[in-house]
């Protein structure tokens, strides 16, 4: 086996030694992804096997800081063992070297007499163990073992790092939510009351669409809804502002039914109506028109929301869109952050937009992306 | 004016209207500053009339009419099964397909089977079964226009090719809902008109039936064109149930007919669109046999003269006579003209799409490659169209859902109601069931079937194409089972459960 591959890939491809590195960070790539998803049994069942073939031992443990996640090798009558090995670097967080006594073993043939128990540290926390198991502990393994070790931390942190990005954006849609209240509920209030005694009939129809519309948008959802759910609750949040606006504000609705079920982020729309109403009358007199544009385009959905207001200038927009947060313009680089996390970078907003020329916000959505439903 | 004239204006009509729909189809689309009717989604009726629009093709319009009238009643199989495919479509595919959120076919293979692999293989198949059902398409316009107007026989398929590749260019990609369901019923008026006023001229002749023995014909008495499997051709009843097998199940691995499923909102309202398709096309294909049937009475010349496929043109003009009879001929022509677009726009429009999204590679992006893509998707079956002449327009798109048949049924019926399905399973079944249903394909085209059982074999392969990558698919499948999917309990959770549930259906696979 070994010679026939040596055969297919001949000596240009570098030296024994260079081939060995190859190799080491070929399991090393292999790895990675599996761990990135955390330290999980299922995620070191995948790993495991990568990591012996990186140290070169009969046998290889991962443990959690309690109880065993997996085992890859010969011997795995010891797997009841690792637990116990595993609390002397708990402890310590130090790499230790035992021997028999501290994994007694009944098996004459057992080829196991040494184990080398790292700790793998995120956050400088010992999360979990890598044992090594070997006949003969060298000096080198112990080393081995070590950095193996810390690479696989490297790995775990960075899973941190991708639960705790997930986490951010979660709570910065609960912060969405949040942002829509104050101002507009008062508005809408105050717009509500002065139709109370003169069309109470009228009243009553917007208190409801104010019960639905702050039912959906405060509502424990979900990552994703259909672009369906989202217009309706931007056509009950228009209403209520024509209610308070009256003929100052123009609204266009334009919807290709065909692109309703598509699946978009939770109120990713609705920051940029705000936005374009806000945009559309503000500092300027007379009427503001709101455009709200749904196109088919075959496998995508093209959104458009246009305002003829005052305009921006591209620069505080470019800043905006990069996350600064002292940017008056609600949301827009968090609903840029949440579009390209779920479809990808190709899937960012783009914002036409000068002063004294109106803004024009393009969101593009695929009609179907891997792990994106409502 | 003469006949020709008349088709001339009517076809032109519809080229017409579609272009100008095309262009300013968007216009149609809801405009309103109403609120509260922009975020309703598309009926369940409406949505069945446009898959009756895009679906009811060049086969249905013109074909079935020519092979009852050349090969008599056991042809009425192939509507049946056209039909029955969506019933099939119904219960086994529908909402399940609709809950996996797929646009495509290739999309419902990623998600279900988690594997790039699997994706791009599906993705050449939309091709070919696309390519395969446009080239009827076109030899069917080439000889509908020869029919009328006595143009030569590739000028139909080349006009028909230009309208719908400008149309897809210039304006758009968007296959509307409304228009295409406008389809339908023009298709079915066309059909409808010219048959009330046959059957009064008939009932007016005395209203024999083509059925009874004494009516003559050049092949076969009426009373063996009645009776089924009475005819003189070898293995009719191997023949019968390939046709079965190839329509029931082939329906769901069409292309353009899978995109349409999208536009329901959840999946009990894809059963209920499926169950309008079923009374949809029930109610059109009971037209077609009427001409087949009145044709052996009014134009038995046809059948010596092997032009079959144009009774449904020819047969109001024969039957009437004068300007009715003309001006019902010209609404026939002017009817498989717009068959004839609406198929092809909507499989010009799913092949490009798949075209540009997985096979052109990642570097062509947006309009222009989706443009690209809409070239090659209409130029390729034109060729094809032009070399290949004599297949018969039914028969070629027997031929494609048999080809869907072997490919995307085992994918979608295995990978929608069996867990242990592996994406390698998935591809070895589809190269099985490709592979068998495509030599046949070729064969057949290319005009070397040999005669006896291999002939009848190739000529209609799904009755064992169908069975064999089902077996293969679930062999491959039980013999690679460390690669189902991770998550495929999930996945075959939220196919299952209907969206009104509360369930927690977890984050999903990426």
């Amino acid at each position: 086996m070994r010679y026939s591959r040596r055969w297919l890939r001949p000596g240009h491809l570098g030296t024994e030694a260079e081939q060995a590195t190859f190799r080491t960070l070929h399991s090393a790539s292999l790895t990675a992804p599996e761990l990135r998803e955390g330290l999980t049994a299922g995620s070191a069942e995948r790993a495991i096997r990568h990591l012996r073939d990186l140290l070169g031992v009969p046998a290889v443990a991962l443990t959690d800081t309690v109880s065993m996640l997996a085992w890859d090798g010969r011997f795995g009558h010891h797997e009841p063992q690792t637990p116990a090995l595993a609390a002397f670097v708990v402890g310590s967080g130090n790499t230790v070297v035992r021997d028999r006594k501290d994994f007694p073993c009944a098996d004459a043939g057992c080829a196991l007499r040494q184990v080398v128990v790292s700790p793998l540290v995120v956050e400088d926390r010992v999360v979990g163990t890598l044992q090594a198991f070997t006949s003969h502990a060298s000096a080198g393994l112990v080393r081995a073992a070590g950095e193996v070790a810390r690479w696989v931390s490297g790995n775990l942190e960075l899973a941190e790092l991708d639960a705790s990005r997930t986490r951010l954006m979660e709570a910065e849609v609960r912060a969405l939510r949040a942002q829509i209240s104050p101002h507009f509920i008062y508005n809408s209030l105050t717009a509500i009351a002065s139709f109370v005694r003169t069309d109470p009939e009228r009243a009553r129809e917007l208190l409801l669409e104010f019960a639905d519309f702050t039912r959906y948008s405060f509502s424990r959802h979900g990552e994703y809804t259909t672009l369906a759910e989202e217009l309706r609750s931007i056509e009950r949040y228009l209403v209520l502002e024509k209610a308070r606006f009256g003929d100052r504000l123009q609204v266009t609705l334009r919807v290709a039914q065909e692109v309703l079920p598509a699946a978009v982020p939770f109120l990713c729309l609705q920051p940029l109506v705000e936005n374009a109403v806000r945009h559309g009358l503000e500092r300027k007199p007379g009427t503001g028109t709101v455009t709200i544009i749904a196109a088919d385009q075959g496998g995508e959905c093209l959104i458009s929301v246009e305002d003829d207001g005052v305009g921006e200038d591209p620069e505080k927009v470019r800043r905006a869109l990069a996350g600064d947060a002292s940017v008056d313009s609600v949301g827009l680089g968090n609903v840029d952050a949440r579009l390209r996390t779920a479809f990808g970078d190709d899937y960012g907003l783009v914002v036409e937009t000068g002063p004294g020329a109106g803004t024009k916000v393009i969101v593009r959505v695929p009609k179907f992306a891997p792990g994106v439903r409502p | 004016m003469t006949a020709a004239g008349y088709s001339i204006i009517g076809v032109t009509c519809v080229f017409v209207a579609t272009l100008a729909i095309g262009a300013y189809g968007w216009r149609f689309s809801r405009t309103t500053s109403d609120f509260f009717v922009a975020s309703r989604t598309v009926r369940p009726g409406l949505n069945a009339s446009a898959i009756g629009g895009e679906y009811l093709s060049a086969a249905s319009f013109l074909g079935v009419a020519g092979l009852v009238l050349a090969f008599g009643t056991e042809m009425l199989w192939y509507p049946v099964g056209w039909t029955a495919g969506y019933l099939v479509l119904l219960v086994l595919v529908a909402a399940p397909l609709r809950r996996s959120g797929a646009y495509t076919l290739p999309d419902f293979a990623e998600s279900r089977l988690e594997s790039l692999g699997v994706r791009r293989f599906s993705s050449l198949l939309v091709v070919a079964i696309g390519w395969l059902y446009l080239m009827p398409q076109f030899q069917g316009a080439g000889l509908a226009l020869a029919t009328t107007t006595g143009t030569g026989p590739w000028l139909g398929g080349v006009l028909v090719a230009a309208v719908v590749l400008v149309n897809v260019l210039f304006g758009g990609m968007r296959s509307i809902t409304f228009v295409q369901a406008f389809q339908y019923w023009l298709k079915l008026t066309a059909l409808l008109f010219p048959v009330l006023f046959m059957t009064a001229v008939w009932l007016g002749d005395g209203g024999v039936s083509p059925a009874s023995a004494d009516v003559g014909g050049p092949d076969m008495s009426g009373d063996e064109w009645a009776s089924p499997l009475a005819g003189g051709s070898e293995h009719q009843l191997y023949t019968t149930y390939a046709i079965i097998v190839a329509t029931f199940f082939g329906t769901m691995g069409l292309p353009h007919v899978v995109v349409r499923f999208y536009t329901n909102p959840d999946g009990a309202a894809a059963r209920r669109t499926t169950l309008f398709v079923l009374a949809l096309l029930g109610l059109f294909y009971v037209l077609p046999p009427i001409y087949g049937g009145l044709g052996r009475l009014y134009a038995p010349d046809l059948i010596s003269s092997g032009r079959t496929d144009t009774v449904v043109l020819e047969l109001p003009a024969r039957m009437l006579g004068g300007t009715t009879g003309e001006l019902l001929s010209a609404l026939t022509t002017a009817g498989a003209f717009a068959a004839f677009l609406s198929t092809s726009s909507g499989l010009t429009v799913a092949v490009a799409g798949v075209l540009s999204q997985d096979v052109m590679g990642r570097r062509f992006r947006g309009v222009r490659a989706f443009q690209a893509a809409a070239v090659i998707a209409v130029v390729v079956p034109l060729g094809l169209a032009l070399l290949t002449e004599g297949v018969g327009v039914a028969r070629a798109v027997g031929l494609a859902f048999a080809f869907a048949a072997s490919t995307f049924c085992p994918l979608l019926v295995l990978g929608i109601w069996w867990r242990r399905l592996t994406d390698a399973g998935a591809i070895a079944g589809m190269l099985v069931g490709g592979g068998g249903a495509g030599g046949a394909v070729l064969a057949t085209l290319a005009g070397v079937a040999p005669d006896g059982w291999p002939g009848a074999l190739l000529a209609q392969p799904a009755a064992w194409t169908v069975p064999l990558a089902f077996l293969t698919m679930t062999v491959v499948s039980l013999a690679t089972p460390r690669r189902v999917p991770r998550h495929a309990s999930r996945t075959m959770a939220s196919l299952h459960t209907p969206e009104a549930v509360q369930l927690d259906r977890g984050p999903l696979p990426r």
